[in-house]
């Protein structure tokens, strides 16, 4: 059932705490190789679960998941020497210096000691001039970064990214953007969890929404943005109207209430832009003028909430 | 068999003693010097030799005991409890190696230290009471077996402890007085015989015993029974160990 290019593949996993909560629900979900992965949800939605059971940190009550081929229960070694992972905590080994804690990382999963490959991926990081520091002494970035060193010393080819740019400034937020397209290119398959929706956007190839431990969609981004996404279209008029004049008829074609602006709007796939001169056309034929004209692509965002909104009684 | 794994914990833990070279050795180191200073030199000049040793010389293996004790039980737990405190512990469950690999780098690099400990002890010992060591493989072989075992011990408090204060109620509440009472400054024999009865029922004894033992050539129990004491100790603590890494307690949800 296991399709080829799944490089994760979970299925049925379930998990219920010991307080009886139930956190997981019977979640299918298959990661594809080489892709950049977004899980979206809101708190408590089960993404760090899902990611604890995955890299061995949450014992799943229910169902299996094979990670590049090993199955992570009955050959645990196999599957978690090719998984790294960055938590949401910023747990850190203080008073170590970046360079002992990273080389302590790759021996802990197996790999001989490379000191060129640390050098490289401290270098990839901007980390190389903080290698003799404690760890402790750095910034909330810095030490993010450090995780994230830590988690690419072994040369996983599947990496969990929790959150990575919680509380990271936008300069840190673009360089980690672009540390994560760099190891795509260079193979590995990214998931990653986010509250910041633009992120998504920006980054994935596909998107999962989890919400209440159920996986209430997964989508190519650009398809969820085509089929889910609209096109405003916002006309500012000279002069009120007191109704949509006959010969612009359009279901999609709404008045505001003050009659000083009429909206379009158009729908999924629809070539907004081309709608919109459209439109403008049809209002200098009719004589209407208009001081303004505003087009606005609806964002992940709106998606996502009207998702959760719709879900939410 | 993760052989890096087992490399890379065992000199992390190691690292982070020499660190704190100093605190690590002075502080036992000290302490069983003012031990040697109060009762070695001052009071024990004044006391009858115990079975043809004289008391200084009496109380070295006791004392070399007391600080393998309480050492092997504070690193082991101290090593395995920072990472659960700081949340670290994550790579070490997300990594792909058994427990009997984990086990084997944190009980190894705290049983490490505790034998250097116990061997600069000694040494700090001779410059105090002149004494030789009649079964020096004896006395190896306690020194080693005493400081897995209790290395252990301390391993499983790291995983029972939630809190700084468990961590440390043990060796000063337990450790200690057990060690005080299980023969370290007197011989059993010297007890009211009502209180050697009660005394039988203290592990402790019979380490102190068996390494007094190896030192000297007497004791009080025999050297069989010690060994067997703290072979069924080390058994036990590989039992409960055993069990917490199937049940994953304490350490994953
Ligand atoms: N160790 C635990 N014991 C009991 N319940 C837990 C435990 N860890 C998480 N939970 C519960 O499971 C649910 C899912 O938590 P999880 O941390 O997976 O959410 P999340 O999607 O990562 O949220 P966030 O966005 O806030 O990080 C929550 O209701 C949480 O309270
Ligand atoms: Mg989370």
């Amino acid at each position: 059932m296991t399709s080829s290019d799944a490089i994760v593949a979970i299925t049925g996993l379930d998990k219920t705490y010991k307080g009886g909560h139930r956190a997981l629900k019977s979640v299918d979900l298959e990661i594809r190789r080489g892709e950049i992965f977004a899980l979206l949800g809101p708190n408590g939605a089960g993404k760090t679960t899902l990611i604890g059971i995955v890299c061995g940190l949450v014992r799943p009550t229910g169902g299996t998941v094979i990670a590049d081929g090993h199955d992570i229960a009955r050959d645990y070694r196999a599957a978690r020497a090719k998984i790294g992972l960055v938590p949401q905590e910023l747990s850190t080994d203080m008073f170590e210096t970046v360079w002992h804690s990273v080389n302590y990382s790759r021996g802990l999963f197996g790999k001989p000691r490379d000191h060129a490959h640390v050098e490289r991926v401290l270098r990839d990081l901007s980390l190389w001039d903080k290698r003799d520091s404690k760890i402790g002494a750095l910034s909330g970035g810095m030490k993010r970064r450090v995780l994230i060193a830590k988690a690419l010393s072994h040369e996983p080819t599947i990496l969990f990214l929790d959150e990575p740019t919680a509380g990271v400034d936008v300069e840190l937020r673009r360089d980690m953007w672009e540390m994560v397209r760099k190891l795509r290119q260079q193979g590995v398959t990214i998931i990653l969890t986010t509250h910041y929706i633009e992120e998504a956007e920006e980054m994935a190839d596909r998107i999962g929404v989890i919400d209440g431990g159920e996986i209430i969609l997964i989508e190519e981004k650009h398809a969820l943005m085509a089929k889910l996404g609209r096109t405003k279209v916002t006309v500012g008029l000279t002069a009120p109207l007191a109704s949509i004049p006959s010969s612009l008829t359009d279901e999609n074609l709404a008045l505001s209430d003050d009659g000083d602006t009429l909206v379009l709007t158009v729908a999924g796939a629809e070539d907004g832009a081309r709608a919109a001169a459209e439109l403008v056309k049809r209002l200098t034929m009719a004589g209407i003028d208009f001081v303004s004209v505003d087009t606005t692509r609806s964002t992940l965002e709106d998606i996502f909430v009207d998702l959760v909104e719709k879900k939410r009684p | 068999m993760n052989i890096h794994a087992i490399r890379a914990i065992y000199t992390f833990e190691l690292g982070r003693t020499l660190r704190t070279l100093f605190q690590s050795l002075a502080s036992p180191v000290i302490s069983t010097s003012l031990y040697f200073i109060v009762f070695g030199s001052a009071i024990g000049s004044r006391m009858h030799t115990i079975g043809g040793v004289s008391y200084g010389a009496f109380i070295v293996p006791g004392l070399i005991m007391l600080a393998l004790l309480t050492e092997s039980t504070a690193n082991a737990s101290f090593g395995i409890y920072l990472p659960r405190f700081t949340g670290t512990v994550y790579e070490l469950l997300s990594a792909p190696i058994s427990a009997v690999e984990a086990l084997t780098g944190y009980v190894g690099a705290a049983a490490t230290k505790s034998v250097v400990l116990g061997l600069i002890i000694a040494c700090t010992a001779r410059l105090f009471v002149p004494y030789g060591i009649v079964h020096p493989v004896w006395a190896a072989g306690f020194l080693i077996l005493t400081s897995i075992t209790f290395s252990l011990f301390g391993f499983i408090l790291g995983l029972w402890a939630d809190g700084f204060e468990k961590l440390q109620v043990v060796p000063v509440m337990i450790i200690t007085p057990l060690t005080f009472l299980g023969g370290t400054f007197y011989s059993v024999s010297m007890l009211p015989p009502a209180w050697q009865t009660v005394t039988l029922f203290n592990p402790i004894v019979y380490l102190v015993s068996g390494f007094r033992w190896a030192f000297y050539g007497q004791a009080d129990v025999g050297v069989g029974f010690s060994l067997g004491m703290i072979v069924l100790f080390m058994a036990l603590c590989v039992a409960i160990i055993t069990w917490v890494f199937k049940t994953g307690w304490r350490l994953r949800t």
